[in-house]
């Protein structure tokens, strides 16, 4: 029986049993398309080249090997630059990248979520705004920029575009506005300036908001290949996105090899995600655009 | 004047804080909007200075754009047939299945999201859709529609251009469970629970009841954010398609804005007026666009 008194769960309504399955039966679809292309990727990292160039083509791996990772630097000899060298490329680009973008974005949300000073309007509605278009719309504009400042072929050209995404600022912005004046105050009078104040008390403070920029910030530039694609010339800078199409035009036989790299191309944002999910949905609590 | 710098230096430290993001967002988004629309005015070739076109016919690029380009009126016809299908059908499928796995218990809710979002998580894996949807008896999906008696002979996914927009389509709906999804999650569990309580009890009877008088009505902020994130989204597909379908695609049919400017502006064209005309006019579209559901999404608000 239901307790009625103390009781947590309070009477609802509820969904039909035919609801039940409904819901059930569609997820369960869902499920499958969503899943289907990633699962295809990993069983094809590990398939023998028998395998790989079977007619008609298998889904599962049969007989899981090893080989598709060691061929790797032979996919990849073509270009002269080791393998590990995009690797590493990506991962610096995304580290540095992200660290930027966190630090910028939450010092600029700051004053805009609890201090007031003319111009705070302004700034925050050009920050809705870009929200509003994407910023591939502006490669062309966006490219004499980046060359006017002499930063082509450079890693600037990639990752200061990506540190001054305006998502991560908004989000952080929201999530500020939920801290407490009060604590911001005996902050002050405890003789604490706005800088140490920032650092001290609000960065520990909005920790799931920064999270939250490290998974998006991260998972943009770790997937950018747009941005090297466009800015990088020299092979040896760029990075693992470019390598998967390097890779790929090796046809049939390169396949093992391109699906291990969309694999390693696979983990590290999807790491970061397990990890952070609870921190993010926490976030995003706060996300809604108020009129 | 001196009032003004007398205010600016006492909000010297706000404004401290917000100058490194500021000036650069400036620098690499707000300044590159008015060189677009300024250079959309002239003849610029990269090699010579911009010729700023004279007053009677400062518009010729747009002119050209609507009145002479058979292929930017396709990629135009392309963008909005793709915007107006996987916008509105991503938005629901986020708010859908955001709605359905709130009902699982917290472990399998997290499972589920992770499921859900991973294939936004790791973008560069649709690549393998181009295998998926390979064309000849080799793809999978054809070995598979065979093998099932769907069909007799391979179709010709990324070449038959009956086919080609809708592939596009498809992997882009694969990948757009992504920020407005987990918005709309938060969204759901921030929603107070006592409401439907008291819903229950004012008589509603069914959840599909209880999702329109209840939980969307809590969760309306989350609802604008979601639209505009899922409407940006759906203006600026090109990689996507060029990496599967490639670039020119069978009779265009698969074309984009996007590509169209990167095809003006790159080599051998280097048509940078004409590249930047493309740009506005698919700026003004999202931004237009993306405001246009905002009041309308705010009206509904006021009258409910």
């Amino acid at each position: 029986m239901r307790k009625f008194f103390g009781g947590k769960v309070g009477k609802r309504a509820t969904r039909s049993r035919l609801g039940d399955f409904f819901v059930v039966f569609f997820l369960g679809l869902l499920a499958l398309f969503m899943a289907a292309p990633m699962i295809y990727t990993i069983n094809l990292a590990f398939k023998p080249m028998g395998e790989l160039l079977r007619f008609p083509p298998t889904f599962f791996v049969q007989n899981p090997t090893l080989r598709n990772f060691a061929d790797l630097s032979n996919a990849v000899s073509s270009s002269a630059v080791p393998f590990s060298r995009y690797l590493f490329n990506s991962f610096f680009i995304s580290v540095f990248g992200t660290a930027g973008h966190v630090l910028l974005a939450s010092l600029a949300a700051y004053p805009l979520a609890k201090h007031k000073f003319p111009g705070q309007k302004f700034i925050f509605t050009m920050i809705i705004f870009a929200l509003m278009f994407s910023p591939i719309i502006l490669n062309v504009p966006r490219y004499l920029q980046i060359a006017g400042f002499g930063w082509l072929d450079s890693y600037l050209a990639v990752m200061l575009p990506a540190m001054v995404t305006t998502l991560g600022l908004y989000l952080m912005k929201q999530f500020m506005e939920q801290i407490n004046d009060a604590t911001l105050e005996a902050a002050r009078i405890d003789g604490a300036n706005e800088w140490a104040t920032w650092w001290f008390i609000v960065m520990p403070s909005v920790k799931p908001a920064y999270l939250t920029l490290i998974l998006f910030a991260f998972q943009a530039i770790w997937n950018d290949s747009n941005a090297v694609m466009l800015y990088i010339t020299t092979e040896s800078k760029k990075t693992l996105p470019l390598a998967l199409t390097y890779v790929m035009q090796g046809g049939l036989p390169r396949l093992g090899a391109t699906a291990v790299i969309g694999l390693l191309l696979m983990i590290p944002p999807i790491a970061i995600f397990i990890v952070t999910q609870s921190n993010v949905i926490e976030t995003m609590k706060s996300s809604g655009l108020k009129d | 004047m001196l009032k003004m710098l007398e205010k600016l230096k006492r909000h010297r430290t706000s404004y401290m804080m917000l100058a490194p993001f500021i000036i650069l967002f400036f620098i690499l988004t707000v300044i590159p909007v008015f060189i677009a629309v300024f250079y959309s005015l002239t003849s610029y070739n990269v090699m010579q200075a911009p010729r700023l076109f004279g007053i009677q016919n400062l518009f010729d690029n747009y002119l050209r754009l609507f009145l002479e380009d058979e292929v930017f009126l396709i990629s135009l016809r392309n963008t909005f047939v793709f915007a107006f299908i996987t916008g509105p059908i991503s938005y629901v499928a986020c708010l859908l299945i955001a709605w359905f796995i709130n009902d699982l218990g917290p472990k399998l809710r997290a499972w589920a999201t992770l499921l859900f979002y991973a294939p936004s998580l790791s973008a560069n894996v649709y690549f393998i859709w181009q295998y998926i949807f390979s064309s000849d008896a080799n793809g999978l999906l054809n070995t598979f529609l065979m093998n099932f008696g769907f069909i007799t002979e391979p179709i010709l996914w990324r070449h038959d251009t009956q086919y080609t927009l809708m592939v596009v389509i498809i992997v882009q709906l694969w990948l757009s469970l992504g920020t407005a999804f987990l918005a709309f999650i938060a969204g759901l569990q921030g929603v107070d629970k006592s409401l439907y309580e008291a819903g229950s009890i004012d008589g509603i009877k069914n959840r599909w009841q209880e999702l329109y008088h209840i939980t969307l009505p809590s969760m309306k902020e989350q609802l604008l954010f979601g639209a505009v994130i899922q409407i940006t989204n759906a203006f600026a597909v090109g990689t996507i398609s060029q990496e599967l379908i490639g670039k020119p695609s069978p009779l265009y049919s698969a074309h984009t804005l996007i590509m169209h400017m990167e095809d003006y502006a790159l080599a051998p064209r280097f048509e940078l007026g004409y590249a930047c005309a493309i740009a506005v006019v698919l700026f003004s579209v999202t931004f237009g666009i993306n405001q246009l559901v905002r009041a309308i999404l705010q009206r509904g608000n006021k009258n409910a």
